[in-house]
């Protein structure tokens, strides 16, 4: 079995979920091999591989399969200990902090609330998180100080999304004016060689969302 | 650790989140301060701990808040991991994976199903939460079965992370139970759950901090009025 075979990820490129698995595996430097599932259509792989919750992504080591994307990114640093820093902090406080935020990002990303209070909710969401990253960054790149870490994975992943929204709807979250940290930030990681490839413009996101209709079910809830 | 670790919990005694929390301090053997939070007037110092979500559990640990329960049972893990203290994660990276995921599925899965059957606004809803608390448990007993691998619990030999996680809503089984006349672990359909429940109800550790299963149906009953 070549080394790319050995780890295999099951998933689609626009879900925000699969894009956590990919970043971390680039980080890691980790060869692996991309499985797209079809939207709308589950591949017997994936039945098989997460029979409870038949969702993306599936990390397939070895053949064993690890689903959830935040337990998956953290099975990643803890296997791939020695290659590159690791994305949860050494200080157990600060790791309990980037698991209450990594939690937070994905309670409101997953929130189903009406289209208007979703814009909302989002704005005081980012407004919360420009103020964590102050404090967590401590003047360095990334949430998790000089090195990408696990709140920053959780979060870019939706970044590819928050744009193409804000074409969609022509309005503007991702506002200098009000987060200019969180910008910084985005600009910055989407240009991090791990990250540039796995998050695609938000062109495409767009185009995913008018070819599948709507354009947060089929990712957040991954290909029904 | 030296002197002058200072552990507080602030917490509601009804809470089954809150009460997991208790079972992994209990657990690990830890002393702390245990502060009662009136929901409906909650403190000055609950409120500057948990200004995003102002909720129950929130650890204080020499001053500092960690919120969310799985995030306080991790931490607990982790800060008190040695020198003979139970460790709740296993060692092996996907061993740690699997405690996670069924963790999550707990949460996910069970929490919601349970909510809608004991909560539900009609009684359709309340039919929909029974027919899916039961396929939550029926999933669980597999689970278990793969965890413990015939051992007493999903820990194994000794109580881990999963058993501290469902362990939380073992006085929340136990009343919707005795309120609705179902079992919700059923010895006929998941036995080796429904042995979970009683060899879990039964340790020590976790008798020091269940709440009573009569004043709970109490506080059920209050909050369906």
């Amino acid at each position: 079995m070549s080394e790319a075979e050995a780890v295999r990820v099951i998933g689609l490129w626009a879900s925000p979920f699969v894009i956590r698995v990919l970043i971390a595996l680039k980080l890691k430097g980790v060869k692996y091999e991309l499985v797209e599932e079809v939207v709308g259509k589950k591949s017997e792989l994936l039945l098989r591989s997460n029979p409870v919750h038949k969702k993306i992504p599936v990390l397939l080591h070895h053949g064993k399969p690890i689903s959830e994307s935040l337990i998956i990114v953290q099975y990643i640093d803890e296997v791939w200990s020695s290659d590159a820093p690791a994305f949860l902090h050494a200080d157990p406080y600060t790791r309990a902090v980037q698991r209450f935020w990594a939690q937070y990002v994905d309670d409101k990303g997953t929130d189903d609330g009406g289209k208007d209070q979703a814009a909302e909710q989002l704005s005081a969401a980012l407004q919360l998180l420009e103020e964590a990253f102050v404090k967590l960054s401590q003047g360095k790149h990334y949430f998790g100080g000089d090195s990408v870490g696990y709140l920053d994975i959780a979060l870019v992943s939706y970044v590819g999304w928050v744009k193409a929204v804000e074409k969609i709807a022509g309005v503007t979250l991702l506002d200098k004016a009000k987060v200019p940290n969180l910008v910084a930030w985005a600009d910055r990681l989407c240009t991090h060689p791990a990250v540039v490839d796995a998050i695609p413009d938000a062109d495409k996101f767009v185009e995913f969302s008018v070819t599948y209709g709507s354009f947060s079910k089929p990712i957040i809830n991954g290909p029904k | 650790m030296a002197g002058g670790d200072e552990l507080k919990l602030l917490g509601f005694w009804g809470s089954p989140f809150v009460l997991r929390a208790r079972l992994a301090l209990s657990f690990k053997g830890l002393s702390y301060e245990y502060v009662e939070e009136d929901l409906k007037n909650k403190s000055e110092l609950l409120l500057q701990s948990n200004p995003v979500h102002k909720k129950v559990p929130v650890l204080i640990h020499n001053g500092k808040p960690v919120c969310e329960t799985q995030v306080i049972v991790q931490y607990l893990d982790e800060v008190y991991g040695a020198n003979g203290r139970p460790s709740l994660l296993p060692v092996d990276p996907y061993d740690r994976a699997m405690a996670r995921f069924w963790a999550a599925y707990i949460d996910d899965k069970l929490l919601s199903s349970l909510m809608m059957m004991s909560m539900g606004k009609t009684e359709e809803e309340k039919a929909e939460g029974r027919k899916q608390s039961s396929g939550a448990v029926e999933t669980l007993e597999g689970a278990l079965k793969e965890c413990s691998k015939g051992k007493p619990f999903f820990g194994g030999d000794s109580v881990g992370y999963v058993d501290v996680v469902l362990g939380g809503f073992v006085a929340w089984v136990r009343i919707i139970d005795r309120m609705t006349g179902l079992k919700i672990f059923d010895s006929s359909k998941t036995p080796i759950l429904a042995a979970w429940l009683e060899r879990f109800g039964s340790l020590d550790a976790a008798k020091a901090v269940m709440p009573d299963v009569q004043r709970l149906v109490e506080l059920s009953k209050m909050r369906q009025v």
